[in-house]
């Protein structure tokens, strides 16, 4: 059996996560502490949550197409990124992005404010107060925001078929193998797709309980 | 070590108003709750903004609108202690200590383990907040404060988390630590006895505006507002008009007092602390009767609710005509001969215990 849907799911979805992780961890600290506009950037995060990803590949394949903005600006450096893997992970980037976003703002706006007034009366800078404070605070909320966002990431499929398209040993994922699999009436194979999926998604969500559920003092960095 | 705060800031229908001067020592900031101490203290660590006024200390500008000054938390050299302590949970002991400690100080391990050594941490270095009692926690939030090397330190309520066992002994070692301490300290309290055991002086704050700055004993002997002998616990007042050079009419007991200082009229509250009112069976100088109202039996006193015969009707103000008196269990069962209590007995106030108040 080809194994090329496994090996460029697992890629896309790490990269997506990594990316997530930073991108949704700063976005809801930003909009933690805005004062104005809070609703309106809520909103434009939360939104690829509810969007069909059919419409989020779509504003994807505008944004990034020959005639879209950033499409333009790529192909002035000579890159596309429409039908490769790294718009696959672009893709899963956008979609899973509201979750993490969502799981690191409810876990900010649950921790203790006095740990960060604390911390500036001590004199630490802001920025060692959000990586040394802030952070290890949330972890829970940032842990699972962030097996959510992998989980989510591996199972993308309509922005991803927008975007990068269905090309075997290219760009089809593990969800885009069954599919192609049941219009080719070939079940064996989206059996086998089916399962390998199950197993990973239900094996993230028995590894982000098993994380989130210790007590904060041994969830320290190897120290 | 000097502070000059004056400040004002408006938070919804709440109206902040404070300024008051600070030299070396503790001063003790007493209100009741809500009343914008905690608020004054997160304006002066630069926590909270106001929206206007100065803030000063030893010649430094900390915050001044009119220059457009407004210097962050961590270059204010102020340090807070929270009530929940805000110790991080994600770090130990000495971890926490350190963390307002530049990495690049010379000497950096020798000045922790003195941190450690003088707040008695020495063995829970390595341990987490968590697994800490509430006196250790305090201490490691102290020691993390002097190694910040504050040169104020804002105590905001330090006890008000405590029992009442755990809070006498820390208060102590609180003082004692304190004593070693080269800058000065903001006491922020409600509770009276607390702020005339650690304070020198004190600021009264009523309803987000502050009073006059006095020496702790002044305030609780010759308190000189209502608001300022209540929050020195003194439980019966009146409004009194003056009668003569030396008399005031008491208007919510019906009865004229003699005072033993000039009754000008701006003093418009007359205060009796309960432990100097008198009960007698039998009317005298200085008296008028009264009907017993409530007899309640405190720990190592008897309480007794009285109401002036001559008070005016019941009204949305009637609770000024009650009068408390607190007498030991041998007086009042002296007062009730076979053991049945007198339904009515005779109130005796020296004129040197009335205290005279303004608004």
């Amino acid at each position: 059996m080809d194994l090329s849907p496994l090996l460029i799911s697992l890629k896309v979805s790490v990269f997506a996560t990594v990316f997530t992780f930073f991108f949704g961890i700063l976005a809801a600290y930003w909009v933690v502490r805005m004062r104005r506009f809070q609703g309106v950037a809520d909103g434009i995060f939360t939104l690829p949550m509810v969007l069909p990803p059919t419409v989020v590949g779509f504003f994807l394949l505008l944004l990034f197409g020959k005639n879209g903005l950033l499409g333009q600006f790529l192909a002035g450096l000579n890159l596309s990124v429409v039908f490769t893997w790294q718009g696959a992970v672009i893709a899963a980037t956008v979609v899973s992005f509201p979750l993490m976003y969502r799981t690191a703002r409810g876990a900010f706006e649950q921790m203790d404010q006095n740990l960060i007034y604390a911390a500036r009366t001590l004199g630490m800078s802001e920025w060692k107060i959000f990586w040394r404070v802030t952070v290890p605070c949330c972890w829970p909320g940032i842990a699972s925001g962030t097996v959510l966002s992998f989980a989510r990431a591996l199972g993308e499929f309509g922005a991803t078929t927008m975007l990068a398209g269905n090309i075997p040993g290219k760009t089809q994922t593990m969800s885009l193998a069954i599919y192609s699999a049941v219009q080719g009436n070939n079940r064996e194979r989206a059996y086998a797709w089916v399962a390998v999926i199950l197993c990973i998604s239900f094996a993230t969500l028995l590894l982000m309980n098993h994380w989130t559920g210790r007590p904060v003092r041994s969830r320290r960095k190897g120290r | 070590m000097s502070l000059f705060v004056s400040i004002k800031k408006k938070l919804g229908s709440f109206h902040l108003d404070v300024s008051f001067e600070a030299d070396g020592g503790i001063l003790g900031i007493l209100g009741s709750s809500g009343c914008g101490k905690s608020m004054t203290l997160k304006c002066i660590a630069g926590i909270e903004t106001p929206d206007e006024g100065v803030i000063r200390l030893d010649g430094r500008v900390l915050f001044d609108s009119k220059q457009r000054i407004n210097l962050p938390p961590q270059k204010r050299k102020v340090g807070y202690l929270f009530q929940n302590y805000a110790l991080f949970p994600n770090m130990t002991v000495r971890q926490n200590i350190a963390a307002g400690v530049s990495k690049d100080k010379k000497d950096r391990d020798s000045f922790l383990e003195g941190k450690i050594r003088s707040l008695y941490l020495e063995g829970m270095e390595n341990k987490y907040p968590h697994q800490l009692s509430g006196g250790q926690q305090q201490r490691v939030a102290l020691a993390r404060i002097l190694a910040s090397e504050p040169e104020l330190i804002l105590l905001d309520e330090p006890f008000s988390a405590l029992d009442s066992y755990l809070r006498w002994q820390l208060e102590q070692e609180l003082v004692n630590t304190l004593e070693g301490f080269s800058g000065g300290a903001l006491f922020v309290s409600h509770s009276r006895d607390e702020v005339y055991r650690i304070c020198q002086k004190v600021c009264v704050i009523n309803e987000g505006r502050s009073e006059a700055v006095l020496p702790v004993r002044t305030l609780f002997e010759d308190p000189s507002t209502l608001s300022a002998a209540l929050l020195s616990g003194c439980k019966n007042y009146t409004r009194i008009h003056p009668l003569s050079e030396n008399a005031v009419f008491a208007e919510d007991w019906g009865v004229p007092l003699t005072v033993a200082r000039n009754a000008d009229p701006s003093f418009v509250y007359a205060g009796v602390r309960a432990h100097f009112i008198r009960l007698v069976p039998e009317p005298g100088p200085d008296t008028f009767p009264c009907v017993v109202t409530r007899v309640v039996q405190d720990v190592f006193s008897t309480i007794v609710m009285l109401r002036p015969c001559s008070a005016p009707e019941e009204g949305p103000t009637s609770s000024y005509s009650a009068i408390r008196a607190e007498l030991s269990k041998e007086a009042w069962a002296e007062l009730c001969p076979s053991g049945k209590e007198p339904a009515v007995l005779s109130v005796q106030i020296a004129p040197r215990d009335i205290l005279l108040l303004k608004a």
